[in-house]
């Protein structure tokens, strides 16, 4: 008896993840049967799906309660960042549909394979075990590899796909060597045990410190950290424009999440090893994600860069190691999320004559003129990004600058403010783009209510106006680091 | 509840510009709807900054119509206040503003609604700045400003327009975030974002100097002072005409009034040992952009160099740590604001006619435009500072206080002040006098009755500010005593005491009366 109320316990602790897993399979058979003419009703399907498993948000445990014997945990963390999942998820989800029908991929699998991932990414940031982390990747990982090759009559999708799986099952590889590592010097997987442990000894097991350092190096592919990220652009540019979208949002901000509990949660007594590495790599990423971006002709590309860039910003949270700073990074991810869905949706909205979509940057030009409205959204994704107050985008680099000054990171913050100043710089020309030059042709007129108006909702949120939901969000960001440290 | 004065008066013209975007029509119907909304809207400002010039108590340094709100913790409040040298910057931006909105009547015809709007924002920012008294609120909006100047340069600027904006916007943006960091510090060692107790706060004095140059390094960009001073001449020349006004007018002020709000008040000890950073800069640019001014062939960038002359008098003044420097340098923002955005608006006014900028294309001007050249010569005369102008208050005022400091100080001060003398009067002489045989010169017809309604007040203020200086510098009093009273201890050397006979510095020397 005592083992079913555990096990009903442990599935009342997941009924996010069960509806999820659940409803994917009535989708999917709905789809086997019903055949792709029933992508759309799939979708909004799929969405309802997601949108109860968001409800149940509010009723599953989030006190900090294990379940799985141990494996799994439900916390104020995960609850923040499940949300955000869900959030992207849908979006992405729907914004498709546009895209889907002109290019003709409109296959009935979409939907099912961004709530397989959503699924995945679900089970990431609740596991509190080295091997429910790697399951969860896995799942939101190979159903993002298929995703990225959705368009598959088209080459650079499939080389997208290709070169996604390829590099991502290296890093795949290189996370579960560290992960038997990190049980060979301790003996455990779990990250409860592995707390007590590495806090209890005075100076890291020097195998215990390769094993994670292998562990964060699979996770900074997933989050396109540098030098794991040169896979970013060349998917981002290959996939479908929703897929990139969706590829930029939710599973980054599930990644990150599941590297803050990874570092903070299980190795937290371990902080001034591996503050070095996350230090590296948040400086790298911020440099070269400005940099790289300078160059680059293509929309998509240069959003790429645009959010190895951010990622640089959000892991100076990180490197502060303190709950401000894991508080700053769940705020960071929670309005990145929406700034990153918004730009793709405005890039969504660059369609030629004949609806087929457009990515260069010269194409925006003259923006202002021919779809002021557009064009004003565009200025708003880009100077918020950017980080330029009063934009909301300003606010999370701020707090992750106060997270990284409160902790005595004085060079990291200094190094950080520089790369943002280098990474207007890219920022400003698509604005230079949309409003100085001449005008290009015009784009075809939207296609779609939902995505305009998902759009104008990104944008406001984004716009000075999102800073009435600096209060509320914060309070809920802090709440969830509080689960952590 | 008392009504929310200062909320309105930055809020007002963000409202104005909402409704200019949106409001439906042709295109001609909305860009008339835009002239006239705008030019409403920042006659209402001004209004507003007089009613608020009258209710103001001078008698007290304490900040004045306070209101707060909670509304964005726990990064920052919206906290609004104002004492009396922000009094009197407001009241300069709320005076210039109808005058951009006037100059821009017919030389703007491209996207009308969208220039209005984007002066509106810069208005509405702009008095954010001088009415924050949270920290942060203060650099968004000082931040922000970057974002419709920007605009401005680029959308509506000359033909490097692009080059200028990206210049302008990169080099304010990295001095700010420096200053932002130092914000942050200072924000985790005082516990509170609220300038006023952060006025009385003690900073350690290890910390003071990288605060105080960290805050350098913004203010001293905005100033903007050699050797940051390039993007300026760049911006000013590209802008259009209202937006050197304001650039000039105004966004120059930030620097200044950071200074006065921030560096001194808050790192006093830091001033007192940095101070000779801003002396020799400021001797440097005196002397050294006065005499790239003297070989411009571009009128507007002329002007932009005098501009950055005449900023150093500024920062001069202010850290000489006396009253008469302190009051000179503030009164030399107020002047200069007038004059340089006069001088600006004067250039416009024969930009539009012949549409070149050239000195040389010009001259002879006195006899076929006697209103115009009247006017540019007032305003010459008050850049260059003669008496009964209000740049003859300021420049002397500001060599007195650097006197007290250090006469190498003046020496170097007062050659600007020949050399400024030298290229404005030439600047007059190839623009003014002389001949004119090229017909379509000779074509420009006098000052419009338009062009008269927006140089004549500014004149009017100008000879005002020159003849009765004490009506600008009442507000002043009380604030500087403050500040003087918060620096003791750490100036350099003993405040200066020399009595001087003139008469004009009675007014100077009563603020410092014990």
């Amino acid at each position: 008896m005592t083992a079913l109320t555990t096990l009903a316990a442990s599935v009342h602790l997941a009924s996010v993840e069960t509806i999820i897993a659940a409803g994917v399979f009535v989708v999917l058979m709905l789809g086997a049967f019903r055949g792709d003419r029933s992508l759309v009703p799939l979708t909004w399907v799929g969405v309802g799906i997601l949108a109860l498993a968001g409800v149940h948000l509010a009723i599953v445990p989030h006190g900090g309660a294990t379940g799985f014997g141990g494996l799994y945990i439900g916390d104020a963390f995960s609850t923040f960042l499940k949300v955000l999942i869900l959030a992207g998820a849908a979006a992405s989800m729907v914004l498709a549909l546009p895209y889907l029908k002109t290019t003709s991929t409109g296959r009935f699998e979409y939907p099912v394979l961004i709530m397989l991932s959503a699924l995945g990414m679900c089970m990431m940031v609740s596991a509190n075990d080295l091997l429910t982390l790697y399951v969860g990747l896995e799942l939101q990982s190979l159903a993002a590899y298929v995703l990225a090759a959705f368009h598959r009559n088209e080459a650079k999708s499939s080389e997208a796909g290709l070169k996604y799986f390829v590099l991502g099952a290296l890093a795949s590889g290189i996370l579960l060597y560290g992960i038997s590592l990190v049980y060979g010097f301790t003996g455990t997987t779990s990250f409860t045990a592995l707390h007590g442990i590495v806090r209890g000894t005075a100076t890291a097991d020097i195998g215990t410190l390769i094993g994670l350092v292998f562990i964060l190096s699979g996770l900074a592919f997933k989050i396109a950290a540098v030098p794991f990220h040169m896979w970013t652009p060349d998917v981002y540019e290959g996939a479908p424009t929703p897929v990139a979208a969706f590829f930029a949002g939710a599973p980054k901000a599930a990644a990150l999440g599941l590297l803050l509990r990874v570092a903070i949660g299980a190795f937290g007594g371990m902080t001034l090893d591996w503050r070095q590495i996350v230090t590296f790599a948040s400086i790298a990423s911020m440099l070269l994600g400005a940099v790289g971006a300078i160059g680059q002709t293509n929309v998509k590309r240069l959003l790429a860069y645009s959010s190895i860039n951010n990622i640089g910003f959000a892991l100076i949270g990180l490197a502060a190691g303190s709950r401000e700073g894991v508080a700053a990074v769940l705020f960071y991810l929670a309005v990145y999320l929406v700034m990153t869905l918004g730009s793709f949706l405005a890039v969504l909205q660059m369609r030629g004559p004949d609806g087929e979509p457009v990515e260069t940057l010269a194409a925006l030009s003259g923006l202002s003129r021919t779809r002021p409205g557009l064009a004003a959204a565009f200025a708003v994704f880009m100077f918020s990004l950017a980080g330029i107050p009063p934009l909301l985008g300003f606010w999370p680099k701020f707090a992750v600058f106060q997270a990284a000054m409160d902790s005595g990171l004085y060079v990291l913050a200094t190094v950080g403010v520089v790369a943002s100043v280098i990474g207007a710089y890219y920022y400003l020309r698509v604005i230079k783009s949309v409003y100085f030059d001449d005008p290009a042709p015009a784009f075809a007129p939207t296609d779609s209510r939902v995505n305009t108006g998902l759009l104008t909702a990104a944008a406001l949120f984004c716009s000075p106006l999102g800073m009435l939901a600096i209060t509320p969000l914060v309070g809920a960001a802090t709440r969830a680091a509080a689960a952590l440290l | 509840m008392t009504f929310p004065v200062l909320s309105v008066l930055v809020l007002l013209p963000l409202l104005g510009a909402a409704w200019i975007l949106l409001a439906p029509g042709g295109e001609d119907a909305r860009a008339a709807n835009a002239r006239v909304t705008a030019l409403v809207v920042t006659l209402l400002e001004l209004a507003l900054g007089i009613a608020l010039w009258l209710t103001f108590d001078t008698s007290t340094a304490a900040f004045q119509f306070v209101e707060r709100i909670d509304l964005f913790a726990p990064f920052l409040s919206w906290h609004l206040g104002i004492d009396g040298i922000a009094l009197m910057l407001i009241m300069l931006s709320v005076f210039l503003m109808p005058f951009c909105i006037l100059a821009s009547w017919q030389s703007i015809h491209t996207r009308v609604p969208e220039y209005m709007a984007a002066f509106l924002l810069m208005e509405t920012l702009m008095l954010g700045v001088f009415a924050s008294l949270d920290l942060f609120l203060f650099y968004l909006f000082f931040e922000g400003g970057l974002i419709p100047m920007y605009l401005i340069i680029g959308i509506w600027g000359g033909a490097r327009r692009i080059y200028a904006s990206y210049k302008f916007f990169l080099y304010t943006l990295l001095g700010s975030v420096l200053m932002l960091l130092a914000m942050i510090y200072m924000v985790s060692v005082a516990h509170t974002t609220d300038i006023p107790t952060l006025l009385t706060f003690d900073f350690a004095p290890a910390a003071q100097p990288w605060l105080w140059l960290a805050f350098f390094a913004s203010f001293a960009v905005k100033m903007p002072m050699w050797p940051v001073h390039t993007w300026l001449p760049d911006a000013h020349v590209e802008a259009p005409t209202a937006g050197s006004v304001i650039l000039a007018g105004v966004l120059l002020k930030l620097g200044g009034y950071g200074f006065v709000r921030f560096s001194l008040p808050m790192f006093p000890q830091a001033s007192a040992n940095l101070v000779w950073i801003i002396a020799v800069l400021s001797v440097v640019a005196v002397v050294y952009t006065s005499l790239v001014a003297l070989v411009q062939t571009d009128m507007k960038k002329l002007i932009a160099y005098s501009s950055i002359a005449h900023m150093a008098f500024v920062t001069a003044g202010l850290f000489v740590f006396n009253t008469q420097g302190i009051e000179g340098g503030i009164v030399m923002m107020l002047s200069h604001g007038l004059v340089s955005g006069a001088l600006f608006l004067c250039v416009g006014v024969i930009y539009d006619r012949l549409h070149t900028r050239e000195i040389a294309a010009y001259g002879g001007l006195a006899n076929f435009m006697p209103r115009y050249a009247l006017f540019f010569l007032l305003f010459t005369m008050a850049s260059v500072g003669l008496p009964a102008t209000s740049g003859f208050v300021a420049e002397f005022l500001v060599l007195l206080g650097s006197f007290g400091a250090s006469t190498w100080l003046s020496a170097g001060l007062t050659m600007g002040i020949i050399l400024g003398a030298a290229y404005m009067l030439y600047l007059y002489r190839r623009v003014v006098f002389g001949t004119q045989e090229r017909k379509e010169v000779l074509a420009m017809p006098d000052l419009s009755g338009r062009e008269i309604a927006i140089l004549l007040p500014i004149a009017l203020a100008v000879l005002w500010m020159g003849v009765y200086p004490t009506s600008f510098m009442v507000p002043l009093r009380a604030p500087v005593r403050n500040l003087l009273a918060r620096l003791h201890g750490a100036a350099p050397r003993p405040e200066n005491t020399v009595v001087a006979t003139a008469a004009g510095t009675r007014i100077a020397l009563s603020g410092s009366a014990k």
